[in-house]
């Protein structure tokens, strides 16, 4: 086991560097196809880290793509910030905003949450097209050569040397890029910790958790928190690329939630391995399927409905369930061989 | 002092009255049975107890401390743990695992104390062969035993088990009642929700008798037994 630890470790070592060194040996349109796949890797794993692992099966969490995107274009066009601060501004937006949508949605469970905050975010979309400063119902676009003035361009311009925009391309990516190694870092920690513990405790029997001392308001709404703030991160990225917002492609809830779930499903639910996986498969059937039009729709629909029928937990879980091997165990294993009685069984008055 | 009290404490669901007007002392170390018909409220009371459920008036205290606005992870901080009538496991997590959730939130143990803390306990309960196995998959007496052991594992000094020994073959009641006694012996004070009386009363030291909400009589449990009352409403023999 440790070996095949060791041996997964030293290739994910080696993709990562591959993947970091990719603008400076590969052509400009695979570097912005990698960007938007990581997009979604970074959405899922936030998702996953929500639905998977707190139970909490949110389908508005395009509410906090469009208002982190929103919230860049205003600290760009509004207040003449740079775009990777208005990056940092897009990820706090969309915590903040999600202190109020997690008052009104955490009143409901299951299905009404799911709901609930569809609800929510196609209010946020609405309220937004009334936003007459950044072209209401229309969006706007970024001013001219916004992104090739961003901070850190020219050095990496001159570093690659390669055109303005195309280093511009490469630092979104890298940006995407680390941002989705720091989710994937940051869920194995918080999993792993005490909290994590409680977390997949909620998850499992939230009454029973409570009967163990767990909160589970205050957990639940510290994962909602965070996952708003790596959405918000990653929204705010993405439009840097895509140049142009509008209420109705920032709130998308097909582009940046129906298939977020379907790359975590089909990857794995409750595994952190599992979006990387989907994502990769996501991007296999875009590519063979392209040309097929609607069919592709219906072979992705059709691929969900079997994982779900035939491997509740994805195509990650049927792989550990196959060979044994988990690159990302989350599990505690107990200690082999008691000692002693290390803790009295019954607290002291 | 009483380690728990519980001062006139009534609850309704609409018009029908669960718990109405109940009060009683457990001492610290004491082992507390409660009976009665199905329906009579006994389980609606340990809700109260845990701040499961909110009481329309009255109040619970623990060692002389009004709790009855706390929640119910504050209580077990304080030291009363529980066991549910159907076995609640976390399905997801090994059986260790369940373990180790409630005595790192309700026990708070420290995270280097907890591993050897919790197989003692599954050491204790007969589940250490089962540690690393999915919880959910267990069968009846093992998910039982899960129950009290997690329970265990909040360091309680009051002990809720609502009909632990409910569905067990004698053999496994047995097997059941000697781990809950070495746990009264350590000076735990239990409350005991049962059916299965001979269990209930080789551990009990006093017998509290529900009865649609009402408490019915407390007493020794040979004195509430031969009560005729008793004997006609829980057990259907008429006088």
């Amino acid at each position: 086991m440790t070996l095949n630890r060791n041996l997964g470790l030293c290739l994910a070592f080696l993709a990562l560097t591959a993947l970091y060194a990719l603008p400076a040996i590969a052509p400009r349109a695979m570097v912005q196809d990698l960007f938007g796949i990581l997009t979604l890797l970074v959405l899922a794993m936030n998702w996953n880290l929500l639905a998977g692992f707190a139970g909490l099966v949110s389908v508005g969490q395009q509410a906090f793509v469009g208002i982190g995107a929103y919230a860049m274009f205003a600290a760009i066009i509004l207040a003449g910030l740079d775009p990777l601060v208005g990056v940092l501004i897009g990820g706090i937006a969309a915590a903040l905003f999600a202190v109020p949508m997690a008052f009104f949605a955490f009143r409901l469970n299951g299905a009404y949450f799911a709901i609930g905050t569809w609800v929510v975010a196609d209010i946020a979309r609405l309220a937004i097209s009334q936003w007459k400063a950044l072209g209401g119902g229309t969006g706007t676009s970024l001013p001219k050569g916004t992104a090739k003035e961003m901070a850190f361009v020219d050095q990496i311009k001159e570093l690659l040397d390669v055109s303005s925009a195309a280093a511009a391309d490469a630092l979104t990516y890298w940006l995407m890029l680390s941002l989705a190694v720091g989710v994937l870092i940051a869920s194995y920690v918080f999993l792993r910790s005490r909290m994590g513990l409680g977390l997949q405790a909620i998850r499992d029997n939230e009454n029973a958790a409570r009967s163990v001392g767990v909160d589970p308001v205050k957990l639940k709404a510290l994962v909602f928190l965070l996952t708003a703030f790596g959405t918000g991160l990653c929204g705010a990225l993405a439009f840097i690329q895509i140049t142009r917002v509008t209420p109705d492609a920032a709130f998308s809830v097909i582009d940046w939630t129906a298939f977020v779930i379907f790359i975590t499903v089909i990857g794995g639910i409750g595994t952190l391995p599992g979006p990387i996986v989907g994502v990769a498969v996501f991007y296999l059937l875009q590519r063979l399927l392209a040309d097929y039009g609607t069919i592709y729709l219906i072979v992705l629909g059709c691929l969900g409905i079997a994982v779900m029928l035939f491997a509740r937990r994805g195509l990650w879980g049927l792989f550990i369930d196959r060979t044994g091997i988990d690159l990302l165990p989350l599990t505690h294993r107990p200690p082999r061989m008691v000692a002693s009685r290390p803790a009295a069984h019954r607290r002291s008055a | 002092m009483a380690i728990l009290s519980l001062q006139s404490v009534s609850k309704s669901f609409g018009a029908l009255k669960v718990t109405d007007d109940v009060s009683f002392d457990l001492n610290a170390g004491e082992a507390l049975g409660i009976i009665g018909p199905n329906g009579a409220g006994k389980s609606t009371l340990f809700n109260l107890i845990t701040g499961n459920i909110q009481p329309d008036r009255g109040r619970v205290l623990i060692d002389g401390q009004d709790v009855t606005r706390l929640p119910p992870m504050d209580r077990v901080r304080a030291g009363i743990g529980r066991s549910f009538q159907i076995p609640q496991p976390f399905g997801h997590l090994s059986v260790y695992e369940n373990l180790l959730v409630a005595a790192r939130f309700g026990g708070e143990i420290p995270a280097s104390e907890a591993p050897g803390f919790c197989m003692d306990i599954l050491s204790r309960t007969g589940l250490a062969t089962v540690a690393e196995k999915p919880s959910g998959g267990l069968p009846l007496l093992q998910r039982k035993r899960l129950e009290l052991a997690r329970a265990m594992a909040t360091r309680p000094r009051v002990i809720l088990l609502d009909e632990i020994a409910g569905g067990l073959t004698d053999a496994e009641c047995v097997e059941l009642v000697a781990t809950i006694r070495s746990i009264h012996a350590e000076g735990t004070a239990i409350i005991w929700i049962e059916h299965v009386l001979h269990a209930l009363n080789s551990v009990v030291e006093r017998l509290m008798v529900l009865n649609f909400g009402r408490m019915l009589m407390i007493g020794q449990p040979d004195q509430v037994m031969a009560s005729p009352e008793v004997r006609e409403i829980y057990l259907g023999i008429e006088a």
